[in-house]
């Protein structure tokens, strides 16, 4: 190479070129945009008003005794909910995870299912399953009088549902330390003489103890910021909870209706960090003490105890799974609730109304695909820029700002969804154009909400990718972003569609955020399912949960697919 | 062709220093090897070569541009040099011919022309035929075989090399070598070679720097480490031989036969003492007589073409020579040491 050929650069710290200084630029940005200034929002509103006087915002919220009677019920619904999430994901972690079950992949994923599936779906097909009107127990000639009460709608049927959804989140805690547990750790156990159940209770159970703890701790955060099951379960009932106090209070007016709902929902907001950090620490702590040890997972050998246990597990998972879901499908096929179903009244008119008839129905379909379809792409597009410029940096400014996207992740949906019309109600400056009532504010929120989902296994993917790929793709001379498209992309691809898969798949189904954001017009499907419950029309919301439900099983089966050609762990339900 | 000179370099992470003041002067068409321990910085200095880090302080000079200084940085893209990575690195989506031709597509070469030096390049590793494999399909010596044709196809000045035999098992070795040495030859390339494993870098540099903790310890042709090695540490890190303490002497010099007995009949481990080295062929069994001295056989192994034989001097100093036959253990014989080398003390 001729000196002439060599540009030379001035360098300022680390070497870096101008492409990575502006996708950095962007980076920050758009960081800033998604991430931060919501929670910041939020956080001003709800303090702009702190004067030392008794009749402050935050002050009538602190006052108020429905405040204090919602967050006892959400304790209450969360805490046992979080006891039945601990028990089922244990249970079955243990099960499927140590010993030579057969169809193992079959139990996890129908074990996942729940996670996957909607909360207002599963709380809807619940309502079809008890109940006076329950069309399934009409059928079987099982219904109780009339007017007697939906067992559902109660404290314990809430927390029921909301363990049944959470359970999965204490599952992978502690598969993950499961497979982490080294085998030789058990032969050392044997070779002294322990019985399998020793093994078990002296060597298992006390190095997962602060995996199971930590499992725990996203579960009850997760229960604590679920809207869809307090909602449909609770407010029919009267009983109140955090989220569902947010929601009637947005539906009251008033001065300082938006500072009032901004306080509740600082109030949830702090408890669900402060659950997710020690989470995190628990998780960090657990993790520490194993490494070193050859990886070789465990495996019992259940001999004459596996039928039996087999038989233990299909039948919970007939009661938490298959029966609810089988009540939804009858529900869906009868010509009104409180019949029963027989070959006479089968019908289809639910569908074919949904499809035909009910532009609101095509309309919410439409919606969410949209919603679901941009929100993947979009953030499959900048988790690209984004995950490989995280892995340039240093390991502690990487952690910081992967927690800071991670933020309006694990804030609740409905917290999310108040700062998103804090910022938004006002029309935007200089261009004058208002978000609000817009589908745009929904996606917006979306793309907020989802980056850390599609940003996960694109990062998990980069920081697999052996560092000499890109630098000898430097040395072939070619610049950050060529190298981005010709060497990462391609060995990173199945990952970025497992991260928009998952958007897409979580986004379709969305509801909290939605619940408060939509408008006539906009409305997702989600919020259809909702609506229609409330407005007592179960049966074509049955049927909508039922092409919910076959949407979430068939995009799951699709990352299955996927599974072999990703890093561990990016797909929850696969080894 | 353009010399490559590493001016007082310096090299820090998170104010730890790795590389202290390297000075080396590396002539166009050279193969260097950077010998040393793992942790002795060498790996960094090949990083700094390619341009992956910047140094902290020093210059690196190409003939008359000045690649890194703490000033300036010429980006990686922008220097043509070629390498080789000890796990390969080939892109796993790319063909062999493709991850070949990277580096001409990424500099807009027409694809005639591009085709043709392909082809080149894997005629030179030997692996024409193998052109639409992908490498997951390749053995391991294949891989390297790639990379090495990858390295090449540019034509660059520098070729670096970062233990590219450390994932190869012995057999394996050998050959490669041969073929970094034919390489070598008919691209007339300077080579930078990074090695743990002392007997690769003798066998294949023309002249080898040694490292330790970050700073040169000798830096000449494999003979001259062979037989005037520095200091002790350097004498028992190249090739094999006894470190003898003996009466005082002064360093960096050859020891006849009669100064050396007279050295170590004086040694009592009171005194000042010096260090030498003792190769195991300069010492042969030979009758009682006047140069000559008592010891006992310590172990005797088995080597194939010969054994390795362990004796104990009077003073239970050991030294490491080879026999023909095997030695009783425990026996007692008489043996003349012909020369050895004075050594410094390891600072």
């Amino acid at each position: 190479m001729t000196p002439s050929l060599i540009k030379a650069r001035f360098v300022d710290g680390p070497s870096m070129d101008s492409q990575l200084r502006w996708l950095s630029i962007g980076l920050f940005v758009l960081i800033a945009a998604l991430s931060v200034v919501p929670s910041l929002r939020l956080l001003v509103e709800a303090l702009s008003q702190v004067t030392l006087s008794a009749s402050s915002p935050l002050a009538e919220v602190l006052r108020s005794e429905r405040t204090w009677i919602a967050l006892g019920n959400s304790f209450y619904t969360s805490g046992l909910g979080t006891l039945i999430a601990v028990l089922l994901g244990c249970g079955f972690g243990f099960v499927t995870t140590l010993t030579n079950i057969r169809g193992r992949a079959i139990w996890v994923f129908c074990f996942m299912l729940p996670m996957m599936i909607p909360p207002q779906v599963t709380a809807l097909s619940w309502l079809q399953l008890f109940g006076p009107a329950s069309p399934i127990l009409n059928t079987l000639g099982l219904a109780p009088a009339l007017g007697s009460p939906q067992p559902m709608y109660s404290a314990e049927g809430i927390a029921l549902l909301l363990g049944i959804q959470s359970a999965p989140l204490v599952y992978l805690a502690l598969r993950t330390q499961l497979i982490a547990l080294p085998q030789d750790l058990l032969e050392a156990a044997q070779l002294a003489k322990a019985s399998p159940f020793r093994v078990w209770i002296d060597i298992i159970v006390p190095l997962c103890r602060s995996a199971i703890v930590a499992g725990a701790a996203l579960a009850f955060v997760s229960s604590l910021g679920n809207f869809g099951i307090p909602a449909m379960l609770g407010i029919p009932a009267g009983y109140i909870v955090l989220p569902t106090l947010i929601y009637q209070q947005m539906a009251g007016f008033g001065n300082d209706m938006l500072s009032q709902v901004a306080g509740l929902s600082m109030i949830i907001a702090l408890l669900v960090l402060a659950g997710m950090l020690l989470q995190q620490w628990l998780q960090q702590r657990s993790r520490y003490s194993l490494l070193g040890h050859t990886a070789q997972s465990i495996s019992f050998r259940l001999q004459r105890w596996r039928l039996p246990l087999e038989l233990l597990l299909a039948s919970i998972l007939c009661f938490i799974l298959v029966a609810p879901l089988f009540a939804l499908i009858v529900s869906s096929l009868v010509p009104a609730l409180g019949m029963p179903l027989t070959l006479d009244t089968l019908t289809f008119s639910a569908f074919y109304e949904m499809i035909s008839r009910q532009g609101v129905t095509k309309r919410a379909f439409e919606n969410s695909v949209f919603l679901a379809f941009v929100s993947a792409f979009v953030l499959m597009v900048v988790s690209l820029p984004l995950g490989y410029l995280l892995m340039r940096l240093p390991m502690r400014t990487r952690a910081v700002i992967a927690s800071l996207i991670e933020v309006p992740y694990a804030i609740p949906g409905i917290v999310l969804a108040i700062a998103f019309i804090l910022l938004f109600a006002k029309p935007l400056p200089f261009i004058e154009v208002s978000l609000y009532g817009t589908l745009g504010i929904i996606f917006l929120a979306y793309l907020s909400c989802f980056l850390s989902v599609c940003l996960k296994p694109v990062l998990s993917a980069m920081s697999q990718l052996d560092p000499a790929l890109e630098e000898a793709a430097q040395l072939a001379g070619a610049r950050p972003l060529k190298r981005l498209v010709d060497i990462i992309l391609p060995l990173t691809a199945p990952a970025f569609f497992a991260g928009g898969l998952l958007v897409f798949l979580i986004s379709i189904n969305e509801l909290t955020v939605s619940a408060l954001l939509w408008s006539a017009g906009n409305e997702t499907l989600g919020v259809l399912i909702f609506n229609l419950d409330e407005s007592g029309d179960s049966v074509l919301a049955s049927a909508i949960a039922v092409l919910v439900v076959m949407l979430v099983a068939g995009l799951m089966s699709l990352l299955s697919l996927f599974a072999p050609r990703l890093p561990k762990g990016v797909i929850p339900w696969h080894d | 062709m353009a010399r490559l000179v590493l001016d007082n370099i310096h090299k820090s992470f998170h104010g730890e220093s790795v590389v202290k003041g390297l000075n080396l002067t590396i002539e166009p068409g050279e193969f260097v090897a950077l010998l040393g321990p793992s942790g002795c910085g060498k790996s960094t200095i090949l990083r700094m070569l390619a341009g992956f880090e910047p140094v902290s302080d020093g210059k690196i000079l190409h003939g008359d541009i000045c690649l890194s200084s703490s000033k300036q940085h010429v980006s990686t893209e922008d220097r043509n040099f070629g390498m080789v990575f000890q796990s390969y690195a080939l892109w796993p989506h790319m063909s062999v011919k493709d991850n070949v031709g990277y580096p001409l597509k990424v500099q807009k070469i027409k694809s005639d022309e591009r085709d043709r030096r392909i082809q080149e390049a894997l005629e030179i590793v030997q692996l024409e035929e193998y052109a639409g494999r992908l490498p997951a399909q390749l053995s391991g010596g294949q891989r390297q075989r790639v990379a090495l044709a990858r390295s090449l196809v540019t034509e660059p000045d520098v070729v670096l090399f970062d233990e590219p035999l450390a994932n190869l098992d012995r057999h394996l070795r050998a050959k490669m070598e041969e073929t970094f040495r034919a390489f070598h030859k008919r691209t007339g390339a300077t080579i930078v070679y990074v090695t743990h494993d002392q007997s690769e870098a003798m066998s294949l540099a023309d002249r080898i720097a040694v490292l330790k903790k970050g700073e040169l310890v000798q830096w000449g042709t494999p003979q001259a480490l062979y037989a005037t090695p520095k200091n002790t540490w350097l004498a028992n890190f190249i090739g094999r031989g006894s470190v003898l303490k003996v009466s005082e002497i002064a360093p960096q010099q050859y020891v006849n036969s009669t100064d050396l007995h007279d050295l170590i009949e004086r040694y009592s481990s009171e005194q000042v003492f010096s260090s030498v080295l003792v190769r195991p062929q300069d010492i042969n069994f030979v009758p009682i007589g006047d140069l000559s001295i008592v010891v006992t056989v310590n172990n005797c192994i088995f080597r194939g073409e010969r054994y390795d034989v362990e004796l104990t001097l009077e003073d239970g100093q050991k030294l490491l020579t080879y026999n023909d036959m095997p030695m009783t253990v425990n026996s007692q014989h008489h043996i003349r040491l012909e020369q050895a080398w004075s050594l410094e003390s390891e600072s």
